[in-house]
């Protein structure tokens, strides 16, 4: 593990609010004990549906490494195999108007940051690499920012969150790990372990 | 100044604050299933951990489970592996498996409660969205994703931030032949699917309190499709009725004491909240959905909207809806065609669902086109409607009864859509593709308006059924 302090690459722009986990990895992909290949399934259902003209199958994205959503990205199922296909995918950053939480928290526990930028913001950076698809683009959580080409957008992540990543606190087990007479005293604090 | 149930329990289970500044939150139940957790046990051998807490966590079989032929080895070798993983890890790490062929096999949802292992004042975590339904006893239960299913087996906690809670109050009276699922997807159509992020969702009011606990956990299910991530309604008598004798309850002696902690946990009078919202339980019909999310439905009475009819920054999501569901826009809903019609999940699956379908269908045939299928929530729940002769009634109405399971709910066992299929559905996802044909359609409504679709073969206001009854 480490920090994560910037992302820069280019960009994949995916139109849309609400796309649900549902969409973007199929259930019948769950089905598997490892996470391993689900990077070829992202959006498969998506993918079919507009034969060859989804972002994710357009050559001129397939290098990306940053997506750029619209509102409640990741919305539905608790599928952690949502941001695992997306990070399979080579996807490193999301820029988007917002996120369901545990989406959030799942693409967090794999170290890829979702920053919130405004409206406007998440629709010119859109139409930016839509109409120049190689514009080198970066998200930088340090100076919370989002660069297409020229131009610098705002962008915003919760304090913690941001900590977490710049201070390689990202995966957060070991934190938990360790104080476990603490978690003992509260268990032994509560009624209905304790038998009332 | 009071406090809400959310703040007492959150209080009660936290450990520290993080280094990130997020609460280190001890997980009083556990519950695992088949899809979520093979990688978050690998992620444990990996790095040498154990389960601290084996006897706080539970697992059970539901997503990939068949509801037909369920004989050893199943005929999917992937579904196989996936129950062959779970049962060697629960008994590598120490943990109860209430396995296929077991009396307490069920939707993990449905046999938490039903055993009596959910119950009021805990923390609850599962690596499935849908957890906030035990929330229906009080409980903050909440879903979560693998990694935080490998966080709370290694350490019985999560790192969360705290949720603000906005009060749900459905006030008045239900109105005949309008149910708990109906007001589920009236409070989705109102507040939005994404209006509840950041909130947990107390639901309150004069027509919750009047509603039964498996009424109450179809509301509470339905919580995190409104962005709430977790939904709950405080204890009261019929919570403590319903836990009473189940197998994981307290005891009898300790059980005074349980009830008098329970009742301490629940939201004070005065209890602060971070928003308000009310609701005429008068004025909520049948709801059926006619989009790709459930917050986009309709009254039974109602039509589908046309794009001019929605606000600008809705056109496009309703237009997208439109075209996969294949409506113009400005129809009725009623009248509409299904190929399907499936009562079971986690959101309908229990003994008062099958019941109430049951009322629908004594008598009456499914139209010949429908394929019908009815999947108990659990082994108990199945045992508990063939005591009553129910799993006759569907027969004789046409309708395949099956084993527990999720089924098609998520259509990750062989029970699936195919093609452009349209079903009337009990569970509570119509997203896109999610009843396993890419192109498949869902139709959200409650059990006894998909009995109903069931006999029309189309969308129909089961009022309309019932009626007739009381008259003959
Ligand atoms: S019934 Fe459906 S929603 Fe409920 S746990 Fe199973 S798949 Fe998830």
């Amino acid at each position: 593990m480490s920090s994560i302090v910037r992302v820069a690459g280019t960009a994949l722009p995916l139109r849309g609010d609400d796309i649900d986990t549902d969409r973007i990895i199929p259930a019948r992909f769950l089905k598997a004990v490892t996470f391993e290949g689900l990077g070829a399934h992202a959006f498969e259902d998506d993918r079919r549906a507009l034969r060859g003209t989804h972002p994710f199958e357009r050559p001129e994205h397939a290098a990306a490494s940053i997506l750029l959503v619209n509102r409640n990205f990741g919305c539905g199922s608790s599928r952690e195999h949502a941001p695992q296909a997306l990070v399979r995918r080579g996807i490193r950053a999301i820029v988007g108007e917002g996120y369901s939480e545990i989406f959030f928290g799942n693409a967090v526990a794999l170290g890829l940051p979702c920053v919130t930028v405004a409206h406007g913001d998440a629709l010119a950076l859109q139409e930016i690499v839509e109409s120049a698809p190689g514009t080198p683009c970066s998200v930088d959580l340090e100076t919370l920012s989002v660069s297409a080409g020229e131009r610098t957008f705002a962008c915003s992540l919760p304090e913690a969150t941001r900590q977490a990543f710049l201070s390689d606190g990202w995966d957060g087990l070991n934190a938990l790990l360790q104080r476990p007479e603490e978690v003992r005293a509260v268990a032994e604090r509560l009624p209905y372990v304790t038998g009332f | 100044m009071g406090r809400t149930l959310f703040s007492k329990v959150w209080d009660s289970h936290a450990v520290r604050r993080l280094p990130t500044g997020q609460t280190q939150l001890f997980v009083g139940l556990h519950l695992v299933h088949e899809v979520t957790s093979p990688q978050a046990f690998d992620m444990l051998r990996l790095r040498g951990l154990g389960v601290p807490f084996p006897e706080r966590t539970v697992a059970t079989v539901d997503h990939i489970v068949p509801t037909d032929a369920q004989e050893r080895p199943f005929a999917d070798p992937m579904a196989e592996e996936m129950l062959s993983a779970l049962e060697r890890n629960c008994r590598d790490f120490g943990i109860p498996l209430h396995g296929l062929g077991s009396e307490a096999q069920g939707i993990v949802h449905v046999i938490g409660p039903e055993l009596g292992l959910t119950q009021p004042g805990m923390t609850i975590a599962c690596g499935d969205s849908h957890t906030s339904t035990h929330g229906a006893f009080g409980a903050v239960a909440l879903g979560i994703g693998t990694s935080q299913v490998r966080d709370v087996l290694a350490s019985q906690c999560l790192a969360l931030e705290p949720l603000k809670v906005r009060r749900v109050a459905v006030e008045g009276r239900l109105r005949p032949g309008v149910t708990a699922k109906d007001v589920a997807l009236e409070v989705l159509r109102r507040l939005g699917v994404k209006g509840g992020a950041g909130y947990a969702y107390e639901y309150g009011g004069s027509a919750v309190r009047a509603l039964s606990m498996d009424e109450r956990m179809t509301l509470c299910n339905m919580a995190i499709e409104g962005g709430a991530r977790v939904g709950y309604v405080n204890p009261d008598e019929t919570t403590f009725a319903y836990l009473s004798g189940r197998r994981f309850a307290p005891s009898v002696a300790a059980w005074d004491r349980a009830v008098a902690w329970w009742r301490s946990i629940a939201s004070d009078p005065d209890a602060p909240y971070d928003d308000d919202v009310v609701l005429a339980a008068a004025e909520v019909e049948p709801n059926v959905t006619w989009g790709i999310n459930p917050g986009q439905s309709t009254a039974v009475g109602g039509r589908v909207p046309r794009p001019v009819d929605v606000p600008a920054e809705e056109r496009a999501g309703v237009e997208e809806a439109l075209a996969y569901m294949g409506f113009s826009g400005g129809e009725p809903i009623a009248g509409t065609r299904i190929d399907v019609a499936f009562i079971g999940s986690c959101t309908n699956g229990r003994l008062s669902d099958l019941r109430a379908a049951a009322d629908v269908l004594r008598g009456r045939r499914v139209a010949p086109h429908v394929r019908a299928l009815a999947v108990p929530g659990s082994v108990a729940v199945k045992a508990a409607a063939e005591r009553e002769g129910l799993d006759e009634v569907f027969r004789a109405a046409g309708f395949e009864w099956r084993h527990a399971g999720c089924s098609m709910c998520l259509a990750m066992n062989p029970d699936r859509l195919e093609g452009r299929q349209v079903c009337a559905s009990t569970s509570n996802r119509n997203f896109k593709g999610r009843q396993g044909s890419p192109t498949g359609r869902t139709l959200l409504m409650s059990p006894a308006m998909v009995a109903a679709a069931a006999v029309e073969g189309a969308v129909v206001d089961v009022r309309t059924l019932l009626s007739t009854e009381g008259q003959v």
